[in-house]
């Protein structure tokens, strides 16, 4: 039975996410997908998905959306209210969702981000694979409006037979492990200390493509840009006024600011709020 | 070629030349559909190679170690040349001509018979980094980027030649036009690549009939 999912309210920006498209970078194609993607994977697995199925990113803010059919919904991610009709719901926890019926995120009580899953998965029309939406290059569906409407797929399995999860709580202060290179030698001795001691503040200008951080400017030793290379995601970019920025999904391919050090785990910048304290320190080994 | 260390799963092959990216770049994608390298991304750039989504960086660096780049002019592109047609009325065009000290008929003459060869993508989907121009003949950037450049612009910046794909802002010198569709993703993972102008593509910007 084919079904579709109403946005009644899209909220501050939601965005249609996958695992993304990797494989493309060398034809400029970021991978983008969700910023947590084991957080839409665990969704995809409480209402019956592949994995790989799409479902809603939101931000701040939360949505709401009614569905066509009877299914399946769960959400993951930052504490909200949730709800189905008048029923309270919870984070992390499959819902059963009559035809018809209303469910509302409500704005994240801390944290930043939620996933939704649908059983069926949200299935319009696929580009290089994914269904995700890339910020940065406009490819996959626009951002969500109130009155869009989207596809739902054939639910694929029953919803998981589980009772609830247990969510990662979004900390005050994040720690980063960073890896130093590839190009830490356009920095000073200093500099690097100064990268590992600084308290930096997670700027408010931040986005899908890169979490911005105010601090202690980082002195280089090199000046200029350098001829365009290769970006990962979790890269360290610093541009010339000094001030850290870390890439994440919708980052851009490649890049022509130094790139100090790598981050291993960024899911934990989903998360974090402007204002959250970010330091770096070494890999452990 | 140096080798750079890249987070948890990537390596950088830092080279000396333009040249020797194409020759580690095709070396390296050969070596990886032979199935003797694992790597998600394989991405030239300017002066470098990226690998991501590498398992084990340290065994993938000592594997290249023993590899050598193929030379740049020998590289097999499958008799890949791109002819692009383009209609030479870029608005900047007397400014290019004024920089390289020449009017603008020498400009397109000096265009229409340069063999470029894409050394890497990157700014946006299918947007792609032609060389072939000599180092003398680079432009400077618009110091105040147009805010909406349209797609199939033909346009110059540094020591590349480059194709809008699709309307953008941007800060490049306009030459041209051209309708060739360069970026066209389908819905599932294609076999052919979803551009027209990939990394080794040789290119030439023809003047349209």
């Amino acid at each position: 039975m084919t079904g579709r999912l109403e946005i009644l309210r899209a909220g501050a920006l939601t965005t249609v996410q996958d695992q993304g498209r990797p494989g493309w970078a060398h034809l400029g194609v970021s991978r983008s997908g969700a910023l947590d993607p084991a957080a839409l994977r665990l969704a995809n697995r409480l209402v019956g998905n592949p994995e790989a199925a799409a479902g809603l990113e939101t931000t701040l803010t939360g949505c709401a959306l009614r569905l066509t059919r009877a299914g399946a919904v769960a959400v993951t991610g930052a504490d909200a209210d949730v709800r189905v009709g008048d029923r309270p719901g919870d984070v992390g926890r499959p819902l059963s969702v009559p035809a018809g019926a209303v469910v509302r995120v409500g704005p994240a009580r801390s944290g930043l981000r939620n996933w939704l899953a649908v059983s069926g998965g949200i299935a319009v029309e696929p580009v290089l694979g994914s269904r995700s939406t890339d910020t940065l290059s406009g490819l996959g569906p626009p951002p969500l409006r109130d009155g869009d409407t989207l596809p739902l797929g054939d639910p694929a399995g029953d919803p998981a037979p589980v009772d609830v999860t247990v969510g990662r709580p979004a900390p005050a202060e994040l720690r980063l492990a960073l890896r130093l290179g590839p190009r830490d030698d356009w920095f000073d001795p200093a500099a690097l200390e100064l990268l590992f001691d600084t308290a930096y503040t997670l700027s408010p200008v931040g986005n899908r493509v890169g979490a911005r951080l105010t601090g202690a400017p980082l002195p280089r030793a090199v000046a200029g840009e350098l001829p365009s290379e290769g970006i990962v995601l979790g890269a360290v970019q610093v541009p010339a006024d000094g001030q850290p920025l870390i890439f994440l999904a919708d980052h851009p391919t490649t890049g022509g600011y130094p790139v100090v050090g790598v981050v291993d785990d960024v899911t934990g910048l989903a998360q974090a709020r402007p204002g959250t304290t970010v330091r770096f320190h070494g890999p452990q080994r | 070629m140096r080798i750079r260390p890249v987070g948890a799963h990537a390596l950088l092959l830092d080279c000396d030349d333009p040249d020797q990216v194409e020759g580690w770049r095709a070396e390296l994608w050969h070596r990886r559909s032979a199935g003797e390298l694992t790597a998600v991304e394989i991405v030239p750039g300017a002066r470098t190679v990226l690998l991501d989504g590498v398992p084990d960086p340290a065994r993938a660096a000592a594997l290249v170690a023993g590899w050598t780049p193929r030379p740049a002019d020998a590289v097999d592109t499958a008799g890949a040349e791109v002819e692009v047609p383009v209609t030479y009325d870029g608005e900047d065009l007397p400014t290019v001509a004024a920089h390289w000290g020449v009017d603008v008929p020498t400009v397109v003459a000096r265009l229409t018979g340069t063999r470029f060869r894409v050394a890497f993508c990157g700014f946006a989907p299918g947007f792609a980094y032609l060389t072939g121009l000599p180092a003398a003949w680079a432009v400077p950037r618009l110091a105040t980027p147009r805010a909406r450049v349209p797609a199939g612009s033909v346009a110059l910046a540094g020591p590349y030649a480059g194709i809008y794909p699709g309307a953008s802002p941007g800060g490049w010198l306009l030459v041209g036009r051209t309708g060739l569709t360069l970026f066209d993703p389908p819905a599932d993972p294609p076999a052919d690549p979803p551009a027209r102008l990939t990394p080794g593509t040789r290119v030439r910007l023809a003047a349209a009939p």
